[in-house]
């Protein structure tokens, strides 16, 4: 078959992005941010909670770790809620050893099914970032516009009310957006995203309903990616979390504070043979001298602070 | 599928046979038993180009922000990564580019520039293939990507890898037409060779998927210091085999993959590794390719030769 004329066609070939989002910006030329109080690493542990229906949706896609087997697939449904009711609390556990506070993507689902869970994140110091409603809700390109503003408005309606808080965060399902998500969240009240995996430390992102920030997560840096995808061993996890903190740590010194991220599902790490393991890791990225386990939108905050005085980034 | 065959379709014939084992002895400057060229992709990937029939760009529907935002990290932070780590260990680059990078992000040219590194040709394009393209579209490429590297670098582009890997049936003859020295795109061997063409004089010169960091952490699923070990037991084999002849190892990398903060670490213990050795030449690709052709090219033409009249 062959291309049309425009094939070799360019009209975004430009100056700076092929998109109006955001500006292209050098992590190593920024001024350098300060955290205050002598922090030079802001430690953000994500760990989402998740609810799989065991009717999987249609759509393009589905989310990771949805279901497998044809109906009933009873194996994969309560596996993942393994992680929910057991591998969640191992994780709590070891944050508080640990003085870390999370940050909890958490579908509404998992409120509305589980407010117990609600008032256990709450109470733990932890913060809850806004997260869809079930597993199958997922966000898509050529979406219908009124279904996502809907599918936004209804999470953050849900968890505001089951948990009292303020909701501020938003983690598409598999980080996936659509081209309105970001001036729906805007609309929605939402101050940050976290489903940018392109910066080491927050930026912002324009959009026609104003301006959001990017609290960006890494693709490689979780569980899934290393055990699940990658299959790499328990200590292979740890050596690759002690390396990137060592990395960080460095880079700190010279460039400004920087961010450790990594993201976690309870029924990947929360396995009995795999906790250790995570205990081992965490405790080597607070130790570190001049490490601040901090919130999503502690990150945030203090990133903005650290703008102040500073010409804003263009957007 | 795209219709067009070579004339035997089932073999390209860009090559003749040419076992590795009695070939005439290649040395290198300063008699060097390996050639180590690093080539760093410097890519652009677009959030949502036009629709090619004969490959996705993004496994989502447009915006796919995952994987374009994957590949974006590479341009906001990999790449200073990576240089640090190369500048330390005195390596020069030769960018597999897309040149639309010219136009989108001169400053991490001018980086690269700077520090002396080669421009080879990668297309405009990373999400622009060559699948399909009539010949009139793929000169037009050609052209583009000669004249863009031209007037960005000063630098008279010399080697190609096709755009995310994607090829016509003609496209080597194209290159050669054009006056490319090198390919990167025939994986057959671990030494440079002639390569098949009607026109012009160009060799292929060994690239690598096997020790690519993509393959080293998409395909193989390797942690970090794994694909650290892998690259320097890669060079140890060669730099052996190389006493016999000299051979080719090149490190293709992505900053978007080698320069995350997990991996640069065990990255940097490689450079060490090679620089450490005085057999190796650390060079650029287009180095390799004229001292390959100017003293090996008409020796190894010959050589070739006698395999086919069945020797």
């Amino acid at each position: 078959m062959s291309l049309g004329k425009d094939y070799i066609e360019y009209p975004r070939r430009r100056r700076g992005m092929d998109h109006d989002l955001y500006a292209w910006s050098n992590l190593f030329e920024r001024p350098p941010v300060d955290w205050g109080k002598g922090r030079k690493l802001a430690v953000l542990i994500v760990a989402a909670l998740e609810y799989f229906p065991m009717q999987p949706n249609e759509g393009p896609f589905r989310a990771p770790g949805h279901m497998v087997t044809p109906y009933p697939d009873l194996r994969h449904y309560t596996a993942r809620e393994y992680g929910t009711r057991v591998g969640f609390f191992r994780f709590l556990k070891v944050f508080e050893s640990l003085g870390i506070k999370a940050s909890v993507p958490m579908n509404a689902a998992i409120a509305e099914r589980y407010p117990f869970i609600v008032e256990q994140v709450i109470s733990g110091g932890h913060e809850i970032i806004g997260h869809s409603m079930t597993m199958n809700d997922i966000q898509f390109g050529g979406m219908d516009r009124q279904a996502e503003a809907d599918l936004i408005g209804q999470s953050v309606a849900v968890l505001q009310r089951v948990s009292g808080q303020k909701i501020r965060g938003w983690r598409s399902i598999a980080g996936s957006e659509s081209e309105n998500t970001l001036p729906l969240l805007v609309d929605a009240g939402i101050d940050f995203v976290c489903d940018w995996v392109n910066d080491d430390l927050p930026y912002r992102i324009k959009t026609d309903r104003g301006a959001i920030t990017s609290l960006p997560l890494n693709h490689e840096l979780s569980d899934r990616q290393m055990i699940t995808v990658c299959q790499n061993s328990e200590e292979q996890l740890v050596e690759q979390i002690s390396d990137q903190v060592d990395l960080l740590v460095r880079e700190a010194e010279k460039y400004g504070g920087r961010m450790f991220a990594f993201s976690l599902t309870p029924y990947i790490m929360g396995l009995p043979y795999r906790i250790k393991a995570l205990e081992q890791a965490l405790s080597y990225v607070v130790g570190q001298d001049g490490a601040w386990s901090a919130r999503a939108s502690d990150i945030v905050d203090a990133w903005t602070a650290a703008q102040a005085g500073e010409p804003e980034q263009p957007v | 599928m795209t219709s067009e065959r070579f004339p035997n379709p089932s073999d390209p014939e860009l090559y003749g046979f040419w076992p590795y084992i009695k070939r005439p002895k290649v040395v290198w400057p300063g008699d060097k038993k390996i050639a180590v060229w690093v080539a760093p992709n410097i890519e652009f990937y677009e959030l949502d180009p036009p629709a090619n029939p004969h490959r996705k760009a993004w496994p989502k529907p447009s915006p796919d922000i995952v994987g374009y935002g994957h590949r974006d990290y590479g341009n906001r932070v990999g790449h200073w990564r990576l240089m640090e780590a190369m500048d330390k260990y005195a390596v020069r680059g030769s960018v597999s580019l897309s040149v639309a990078m010219c136009q989108h992000l001169p400053e991490i040219i001018e980086e690269c520039a700077r520090r002396e590194w080669e421009f080879f040709s990668h297309g405009v394009y990373n999400t622009r293939y060559c699948l399909g393209m009539d010949e009139a579209q793929e000169r037009a490429l050609i052209e583009d990507c000669i004249r863009t590297v031209k007037d960005a670098t000063g630098q008279a582009v010399a080697g190609w890898l096709g755009p995310a890997l994607t090829y016509t049936v003609r496209s080597l003859e194209l290159l050669a037409e054009y006056g490319f020295k090198y390919t990167c795109d025939l994986f057959q061997d671990d030494q440079p060779q002639p390569v098949t063409t009607k026109t012009g004089r160009m060799i292929s010169l060994p690239y690598s998927l096997e020790v690519n960091d993509h393959y080293g952490f998409f395909v193989y699923n390797m942690s970090p210091r794994q694909y650290a070990d892998t690259l320097k037991r890669q060079f140890d084999q060669l730099l052996e085999e190389g006493t016999d002849s000299g051979t080719v190892m090149c490190i293709p990398l992505h900053a978007y993959l080698i320069g995350q903060a997990h991996r640069i670490g065990p990255f940097e213990e490689v450079l060490a590794h090679v620089t450490s050795h005085d057999e190796a030449w650390v060079t650029t690709g287009r180095e390799i390719a004229e001292h390959y052709l100017d003293n090996y090219y008409d020796v190894a033409l010959a050589d070739i030769a006698s395999y086919a009249k069945g020797g």
